[in-house]
């Protein structure tokens, strides 16, 4: 059974006081907290086993690439992909999207060239794809939300002829789930490879990277209970196998001669320089703690907690929520507008009641833009998030109205 | 922090409303701040004759904090030189708003907004 009261009891920081208040961590779409056995996990690598990979032949050196590595199956079995070597670890999703970016986009998106996004991207997976176009004179084409925050089923004729379709699966503003399957689906027979960005949806929901059907499939460990500084790309071998390395270096290579140099096998090509050993070991506990909750009891449980914060903060007056009115078309995040109070003002007095939300554009600005609003504010959830702490959110807003009377 | 020190009436009352806030179409001087990291938004816009500020606007979008400040500042900016002007400093604005940030940092760049804006419309950099 999933007990948040138990699970809670996982992360000390939740018993942190703010600004004299109990902690009550509604951002967890920026980054999650982290469970003591991940933080355990980093720190008894530093502790007992620390040294670097892929070099030394000495016993920790071995034990350490022995653990090192183990962690690339365990993500490998996460998402369901084919061969560990079609996982590459990251330092996060932007990394991982320009690893594409670089890779594939600049070797083969030509001028003239079409490439699909959506309106509704995170800045990670827009900018690399309009500075492709810029530099390569090709086009951008994006899809358009309709009122309710959703892909415009009629704007999917655009994947038609395009070389590259990236989109998000779970939208960090709307919180609108996209069909990446459909998309995938649409984008594979146009001829087009995929990417996903699974940022706001590898936390929330089973990734299954063979059935979604996409190329390319970007993901955070931080926002997944990880140690920031993790996280990953998935990339189908053959797709993977044909691009060029992003970071030269060490560890990539094969032989170096003073003339040239030949590169490693899949993966590790793709991984210049010494890795983010212990971080990624905590990532790997992560994965341990996520499959230990089980990622469909993860989603019900999360699909919980956002339809009482849909139901709670859509009685509340002034509210205006933002995206999907569904909570089963959303991921864990509801984002939303108070009536005449700028989302900086909201949540600097959410802060003073200890209560932690995201204000702003959230790395969303052509979406807010499309949306004719400078900033939102948006409660984000997650494993340990209880619906005490919606309550808590909506008489803080009640306070918020008080102020700006 | 407590908000409640930081969200005094007067600071509601010109967020919502705000004094000298329009535009003006033949301005003398104006300048864009934006903060990238919150989204807000400032354009000052100046009228100078004989020397001296005869009209001081602005627009935009952001929090009580910089609505406020846009309001005190181009209030304050009228009937002063272009020279007393540039001398306006960080402390000036904090003089103004009349309101402690010292424990709020990112509040403290909401406030300093216009200012940034005004530093660009007469082409002085703090």
């Amino acid at each position: 059974m999933f007990n948040v009261d138990r699970i809670r009891e996982d992360f000390p920081i939740l018993k942190e006081k703010v600004n004299g208040k109990p902690l009550v961590y509604l951002d967890s779409a920026a980054t999650s907290q982290r469970p003591i056995q991940v933080i355990e996990a980093v720190s008894d690598f530093y502790l007992k086993r620390n040294a670097n990979v892929a070099r030394g032949l000495h016993k920790l050196g071995e034990e350490a690439t022995r653990r090192y590595e183990e962690v690339r199956f365990k993500l490998k079995d996460f998402v369901n992909a084919r061969s560990e070597k079609e996982i590459i670890f990251t330092k996060n999703t932007t990394e991982a999207i320009n690893t594409v970016m670089y890779g594939w986009g600049m070797k083969n998106i030509k001028e003239g060239d079409k490439i699909v996004t959506t309106i509704m991207e995170h800045h990670s997976n827009f900018v690399p794809w309009q500075q492709l176009a810029r530099i390569k004179k090709a086009k951008l084409e994006l899809i358009d939300v309709d009122d309710e925050g959703k892909l415009k089923e009629s704007e999917l004729d655009k994947i038609k002829g395009a070389k590259l379709v990236a989109v998000s699966a779970v939208s960090n503003v709307l919180g609108t789930r996209n069909d990446v399957k459909k998309i995938c689906r649409i984008a594979t027979d146009a001829g087009a490879l995929s990417l996903v960005d699974g940022a706001q949806s590898v936390p929330s929901q089973k990734t299954d990277v063979r059935d979604i059907g996409c190329d390319f499939f970007a993901l955070s460990g931080h926002k997944m209970l990880a140690p920031f500084g993790t996280g990953a790309l998935y990339a189908r071998e053959e797709v993977l196998d044909k691009m060029d390395p992003m970071l030269y270096g060490s560890e990539m290579i094969r032989k170096v001669t003073i003339e040239e140099s030949t590169w490693n096998d899949l993966p590790h090509r793709f991984e210049a320089g010494t890795p983010i050993v212990a971080e990624t070991i905590g990532l790997g506990a992560a994965i341990d703690y996520l499959k230990k909750l089980g990622m469909d009891d993860i989603r019900k449980h999360k699909e919980e907690i956002t339809a009482y914060a849909l139901k709670r903060l859509g009685e509340t007056k002034g509210v205006k929520i933002i995206g999907p009115k569904k909570a089963s078309e959303r991921g864990s995040l509801v984002g939303f507008e108070l009536e005449n109070v700028h989302p900086h003002d909201v949540a600097a007095i959410l802060d003073d009641s200890g209560i932690a939300i995201r204000s702003g554009h959230h790395c969303a600005m052509p979406l807010h833009d499309r949306l004719k609003i400078p900033a939102s504010s948006r409660a984000s959830f997650h494993v340990y998030t209880k619906k005490e702490e919606i309550d808590a959110l909506v008489a803080g807003l009640e306070k918020v109205k008080m102020v700006f009377g | 922090m407590d908000s409640q020190d930081i969200y005094q009436e007067y600071i509601i009352e010109l967020y919502k409303n705000p004094l000298n806030f329009g535009t003006i179409a033949d301005a003398d001087y104006s300048a864009e701040a934006f903060n990238p990291t919150c989204g807000d938004r400032i354009v000052l816009y100046l009228k100078v004759s004989g020397g001296k500020v005869t009209e001081a606007r602005h627009s935009g979008e952001g929090c009580a904090i910089s609505q406020a400040s846009a309001s005190l500042l181009t209030e304050s900016m009228k009937g002063k030189t272009l020279e007393e002007l540039k001398a306006l400093t960080k402390d000036d604005v904090m003089r103004l708003i009349r309101i402690d940030l010292s424990k709020n940092p990112t509040r403290i760049r909401c406030a300093l907004l216009p200012l940034d804006a005004l530093m660009k419309a007469i082409g002085a950099s703090k």
